[in-house]
């Protein structure tokens, strides 16, 4: 029972931030409800005994991905009232897709049930059950070439990001070690005669 | 009682709900990132109940894999729109016509 209304009170949020998401106008908000949205089915994978994933979910996504849209977004000087032109020329467009898609997929999982039987709670767990021992034994064993591939196209974006944003300014004033340890006494140093009698 | 068929249809209405917002907003390529994360955070949805219900671990390992790649290209995403707009001065999609497309 608490399962349920947990269930609907986090997932009603859900839709609503990523309506939110949507419909925003600004998008620092949009941002902000993709936020809040993470926060939600963060919650609702831990009623889905997925505990790891919901920890990861918050760290990586609300902790470094959103943070990068936020820096992106403030970063740039986005005319908003301009992005927002056809905004209803295409709503009737687009409420209609998704009515379809939703009606759709509720049709199909909702009173079909994919052709299987589906309409049972989950299959409860064992008393040690240990998400993250789990997780772990298959990402280490079956899944191991995967992972290092996953390591590798974090690696690879990684330099990709740094590579394109990467800013070469000219007149701009920095330590050129070889120039540095190019120079010689005499290109640098000019021996000068006064004569110190005329001076004074 | 919560069945897998309700996942699945949150995960559904979370899914569409991006597709309009892939509509709706096509001029901002910002907010269409974010309509992308939100789409794969639907799928996600799906292998975490499908694997809750199945009782096999592997589909939360596909989620590691597919939270991997979607942060890779959120920030490739990202890196490239950062130089679109120094090129630029704007994200406007309207604005990026050098191919004709």
């Amino acid at each position: 029972m608490l399962t349920t209304i947990l269930f609907y009170f986090f997932s009603t949020i859900l839709v609503g931030s990523a309506a939110g998401v949507v419909l925003s106008r600004n998008p620092v908000r949009a941002a902000l409800f993709l936020v809040l949205a993470f926060f939600e089915s963060a919650v609702l994978w831990l009623l889905l005994d997925a505990e790891f994933l919901a920890l990861v979910l918050v760290l990586v996504y609300v902790g470094a991905v959103m943070v990068l849209f936020l820096f992106v977004i403030m970063m740039l000087d986005i005319n908003v009232a301009k992005m927002r032109e056809g905004f209803t020329k295409h709503a009737p467009l687009g409420a209609v897709v998704a009515g379809l898609m939703i009606a759709e997929i509720v049709y199909v999982v909702w009173f079909r049930h994919l052709g299987i039987t589906l309409a049972t709670t989950a299959p409860p767990l064992p008393a040690n059950y240990s998400n993250v021992h789990l997780l772990g034994q298959v990402l280490y064993t079956d899944y191991m070439l995967p992972f290092e591939l996953a390591a590798i196209v974090l690696l690879i974006a990684m330099v990709a990001a740094i590579s394109l944003t990467m800013r070469h300014r000219t007149g701009f004033k920095k330590q050129d070690i070889s120039a540095q340890v190019a120079r010689r006494r005499e290109d640098a140093v000019r021996i000068v005669k006064v004569d110190s009698e005329k001076a004074s | 009682m919560i069945t897998l068929p309700h996942f699945l249809v949150l995960s559904g209405i979370l899914f569409s709900i991006a597709v309009a917002g892939i509509f709706l907003n096509r001029k901002n390529v910002i907010v269409l990132l974010m309509c992308i994360e939100l789409m794969l955070l639907a799928v996600n949805f799906n292998f975490v109940a499908f694997s809750r219900w199945w009782g096999d671990v592997a589909g939360q390992a596909f989620v590691f894999f597919i939270l991997t790649v979607a942060a890779a290209e959120s920030a490739i995403g990202l890196a490239i729109l950062v130089v679109l707009f120094r090129e630029r001065k704007s994200i406007n999609v309207e604005d990026l016509d050098t191919m004709r497309g």
